[in-house]
């Protein structure tokens, strides 16, 4: 029967090989479902994946979307694998998201119209502020009350949904907005407005401060001790105890700087893209962060790459359904397909596949 | 606050029905973490519950069947979870809200006919001469059978946990499985069953969303529901009968805020709103101080080397 | 049963054509806030959408993706419809109201149509519709039903739209039951049936026995049928739960105005319009009252809708105070289109406060 064994380190040729094999899988099994659905497979697949970038009509303007959509994906994924390679769970991304908008576009909107140049830093500091003090609270709960950090960041995302509602209707809401909920809109508050830095090309301060991110990042888990200790602690907490880590100031570390960067993404979406504080202003980034960290290995290369793709499947998936008439609930089935496969062909990666006469395990 | 428009009798009542859908799931996820796996997917699941046992029951027009059919259904999708994580040792927490992700995409595809149909009606179980004492009768004896089924469900699981030897060995497989693995238990099977047994739990809640207590079905109707059901075996801290003190707190609670508001009192919704999550987490750092009893080996990935 | 059986016919009922690609036939497009099977807001934009699709057969070909977030994505989405050759977009969510004027300044030859907004531009419309008249008469209706004089409101979010539903159902329920009085409950939510359903119970447990309700789903109307008590359809006519507890119905109508826009294109003769129609306009529509409605109230309420069809009564017509007692409409006086469509407040006898 089939056994497997486990590789003394990942292999590099499966990881470079698995995301290529789990999409040719999803291809597939997606093709099925679209053939099910009474839909042609290969233009449905086609549509999906190659139309954002190559169709004449629409490459010229998906392709800088992609990186409009892949890059707050990229910015709070790379900030959550450092918690998560150290064994710390940060699944509240989507709270601290919320807040660090909140806080930036509230410091924004209270210097109202003023032109100061000054104003966009301040919201930048205020949005990761924000997010640090949410992602702070399950991370002192944590290392003083031994409070499950999983659970306390997730609860943190309703209560961050309700004070983002309540936002939108009082405090934050457009005076001069006909009493309809939402705040002002940034693109007519030029000096808080975080637009394209080169027209056409998508790139705004968000995607630049997650490219940034992804090379701290890097940098940070391959060359300072910091980065030394998260390992360690992901992969033996006893030996990280021997090593001199202090769990709780890693614990702090990694909470804060996920809280961060969730709140940076907050800010540079709602001054950017988004536009503005509205009740559902929030729209899942970051739970989709989570699965973007998993996709991307915990690698912050491999999360960029995996932000990508992403962002590919949510506007091919658009795509599909102006063009093919798919339904989004297939869209989303197609989505959670490629992240199973994704998911299991990672073992290829990490173990060896042995035929063994014995019965084994 | 004048307090005494509240009837505390007929909150409990609807606290308890209320509660039922995230009991259900909580407790399903409650052994799934005692075998020491982790399955963020139970939104997924229940919402799959949802539409397998509303079409179920419309087809078939029973919604015994129904109900049957939701645990199926969800036990079928977690099983999708378990081969994963199982045998290709993926991270839990990943497939768990993949899971999540295509369940809510699956249920919506499935459930596409059968928008603004109406279920059979599942009769209430009124048991004689108790339902009738004043007062209680109502609060303890007027509901469905599935009200008390999730009770006695509860009970069922706590036995099994306390006395068993498949609840000694699922606790053995939770907190060292490579231990329990040298005793020779089948660590991979013992937890598949498990999940098998969350996800139909899981079913079960999301059914008795859409047969019961909002007799309908609509897509992502679960709501969220599922996230819940995880926060309140944290709550719980693993232990059975703190399952239904959590989910009864958490239904008591979103109860209370709406009879509150329906009493014409002055109150600050919004923030009325987030007091059930707020009061969780004090709860959960208040009880977690006294006791911490996490399964050792929650979320870890087991391989049998040898 | 099988499942490619459910899929398929699926599919079929969503009447979605394939993939035929002509470039001469004007293209309509639709973004969505939710699903298409939520039952309640975008189901009935859709239904509008399938109306358009019947009407004009193969002259026009119609699209839509649904559940599109409000923001970022809204204008990603608007802007890829414009790329592909549509003619027409409606969008058809307050929160899209910045990405169309967006969008619409990028593709002057594209024609947009936002629902429920403010902003218009040359290329730009809005619509919206007169809700405000149907709760006029359902308030009435509820204040005839009321035996315990006791009525509730389960509301979404405090905006103009809600507030101004909840001051109509309140002043003509009062016009047909001086003693009513009635309990809103915010729920925070468009879309959620079990909190619509417990925001239900909640209301019947405080003695409430009809209730109006501004969120999408059935949830309310099937708590009311176990429990007893009355209730409306509310976005559409919800007929399977009539005579009792449904008496009537406030429906969301849009395919009357999609297709009077549809022909504009084919006519060429589209132009920025402001419309906020009401029930005579049929876009709101009053459902069939049921027979569990005494025939004097019935009458009544027929009355009022013809009334204000004719356009001799206006729901907001003075002498009318605000909830602290100070005067709003003198005696006679005709609330104007710019308080209402801004109203932030409660009328007299409404207990509570507006949320912030």
């Amino acid at each position: 029967m089939l056994r497997l064994e486990k590789r003394p380190s990942p292999s590099k040729m499966w990881t470079a090989l698995t995301p290529i094999l789990a999409v040719i899988l999803t291809m597939i099994a997606g093709g099925v479902l679209f053939w099910i659905l009474g839909k042609d497979p290969v233009e449905a697949i086609r549509t999906i994946f190659w139309d954002p970038l190559f169709h004449e009509d629409f490459a010229a303007y998906s392709r800088p979307q992609l990186l409009v959509k892949a890059g707050p994906l990229i910015l709070i994924a790379v900030g959550l694998s450092l918690g998560f390679r150290a064994g710390i769970w940060n699944i509240g991304a989507e709270g601290q998201y919320i807040i660090g908008a909140i806080c930036g576009a509230a410091v924004g909107l209270a210097f109202y119209p003023s032109e100061s140049f000054l104003i966009f830093p301040a919201m930048v500091i205020a949005g990761a502020l924000g997010g640090w003090a949410w992602a702070m609270i399950p991370g002192i709960l944590r290392t003083r009350f031994n409070t499950n950090e999983i659970l306390v960041s997730l609860l943190l995302v309703y209560v961050a949904e309700q004070l983002l509602a309540s936002m939108s209707l009082g405090l934050l809401r457009n005076p001069e907005g006909r009493g309809f909920p939402g705040s002002r809109n940034f693109r007519d508050f030029p000096a808080a407005h975080n637009g394209e830095i080169f027209a056409n090309t998508g790139m705004h301060w968000g995607v630049v401060a997650a490219f940034i991110a992804v090379i701290f990042v890097y940098i940070l888990l391959s060359r300072h001790i910091l980065g030394f200790q998260i390992r360690v602690a992901g992969q033996s907490p006893k030996a990280a105890r021997f090593a001199g880590v202090n769990p709780n100031r890693l614990i702090l570390f990694c909470l804060g700087t996920s809280g961060a960067l969730a709140g940076l993404a907050g800010l540079f979406e709602v001054s950017g893209p988004a536009g503005q504080i509205s009740i559902d202003f929030n729209s899942g980034y970051g739970f989709t962060a989570i699965i973007v960290a998993f996709l991307g290995r915990l690698n912050p290369i491999g999360i960029l790459l995996a932000g990508l793709l992403m962002a590919l499947t949510y506007i091919g998936g658009e795509l599909a359904q102006l063009m093919l008439g798919l339904p989004s609930a297939a869209i989303q089935a197609f989505q959670g397909m490629l992240l199973f496969f994704l998911l299991a062909v990672d073992v290829l990666s990490n173990y060896r596949i042995k035929f063994s006469r014995s019965e084994g395990a | 606050m004048d307090l005494s428009a509240i009837n505390p009798l007929i909150l409990v009542a609807s606290l308890m029905v209320a509660a039922t859908p995230i009991l259900l799931a909580a407790i399903g996820e409650l052994v799934v973490e005692k075998a020491g796996i982790l399955n963020l997917g139970v939104e997924g699941m229940m919402i799959t519950g949802a539409i397998c046992g509303f079409a179920i029951a419309v087809e078939t027009g029973s919604p015994f069947w129904g109900f049957i059919a939701a645990a199926v259904g969800g036990a079928l999708l977690s099983l999708v979870f378990a081969f994963l994580t199982q045998y290709l040792l993926s991270n839990q927490v990943a497939t768990g809200l993949a899971l999540t992700l295509f369940g809510l995409g699956l249920s919506s595809l499935l459930g596409q006919k059968y928008m603004g149909v109406k279920p059979p009606s599942t009769s209430k179980l009124d048991i004689p001469f108790l339902s009738d004492i004043p007062g209680i009768g109502r609060v303890l004896f007027q509901h469905d059978p599935m009200v008390y089924f999730s009770i006695a469900l509860i009970a069922a699981v706590w036995l099994m946990l306390k006395y068993s030897r498949i609840g000694l060995v699922l606790r053995a497989v939770g907190e060292n499985h490579d231990a329990a693995h040298a005793l020779g238990y089948k660590v991979v099977r013992i937890r598949i069953g498990a999940i098998a047994f969350g996800g139909a739990c899981a079913g079960l809640g999301g059914a008795y969303l859409s047969l019961i207590r909002v007799p309908q079905w609509t897509e992502g109707m679960t709501a969220g529901a599922g996230w819940i059901a995880l926060a309140i075996v944290v709550f719980a801290s693993w232990r059975p009968w703190r399952i239904l003190m959590g989910a009864y707190l958490f239904g008591g609670v979103t109860v209370l805020q709406l009879n509150l508001q329906a009493a014409g009192l002055a109150i600050p919704v919004e923030y009325l709103s987030m007091s059930p999550y707020l009061i969780t987490i004090i709860v959960l750092v208040i009880i977690n101080r006294s006791t911490q009893s996490a399964p050792a080996e929650l979320g870890q990935v087991f391989h049998a080397s040898h | 049963m099988n499942i490619k059986s459910i899929l398929t016919g699926a599919v079929v009922a969503l009447g979605v054509a394939g993939a035929a690609f002509a470039q001469d036939k004007p293209k309509i497009g639709f973004v969505y806030v939710g699903p298409i099977g939520d039952g309640g807001w975008t189901y009935h934009h859709n239904e509008g959408r399938l109306a358009v699709e019947e009407h004009f057969g193969d002259a026009v070909e119609t699209t839509f993706i649904e559940s599109v977030p409000e923001g970022a994505d809204a204008e990603r989405v608007l802007t890829q419809m414009a790329l592909s050759g549509h003619d027409l977009i409606f969008t058809t969510s307050f929160g899209y109201m910045d990405p169309t004027i967006n969008v619409a300044a990028k593709f002057p030859n594209v024609k947009f149509e936002h629902a429920t907004g403010y902003k218009t531009a040359d290329n730009v419309s809005i619509y919206s519709a007169r809700f405000y008249e149907g709760r006029a008469v359902t308030g009435l209706l509820a204040g005839h039903m009321t035996k315990a004089n006791k009525i509730g409101y389960i509301a979404s979010f405090p905006i103009p739209e809600v507030i101004r539903g909840i001051n109509a159902s309140f002043i003509h329920a009062k016009k047909a039951n001086p003693d009513v009085e009635m309990s809103v409950v915010w729920v925070y939510t468009w879309f959620d049936p079990a909190k619509e359903g417990d925001a239900t119970q909640a209301l019947l447990d405080q003695g409430v026995d009809v209730i109006l309700a501004h969120t999408d789903s059935t949830a309310p109307l099937t708590i009311l049928e176990a429990a007893g008590g009355y209730g409306f359809g509310q976005a559409a006519d919800m007929e399977q739960f009539a005579p009792a507890p449904r008496v009537s119905s406030i429906i969301d109508n849009w395919a009357p105005y999609y297709i009077e826009r549809t022909q504009a294109i084919l006519d060429g003769n589209w132009t920025s319009v402001s419309t906020w129609n009401g029930i005579a306009s049929g876009m709101v529509e009053i459902g069939e009252i049921s027979d569990a409605v005494p025939a004097a109230a019935k009458a009544e309420a027929e009355a009022l809708r013809d009334a204000i069809i004719s356009g001799e009564y206006h729901p907001f017509t003075g002498p009318l105070n605000k909830q602290d007692g100070s005067v709003w409409l003198a005696d006679g006086e005709v609330a104007d289109d710019g308080t209402l469509a801004g109203m932030g407040f409660y009328v007299e006898g409404i207990s509570g406060n507006v949320p912030n």
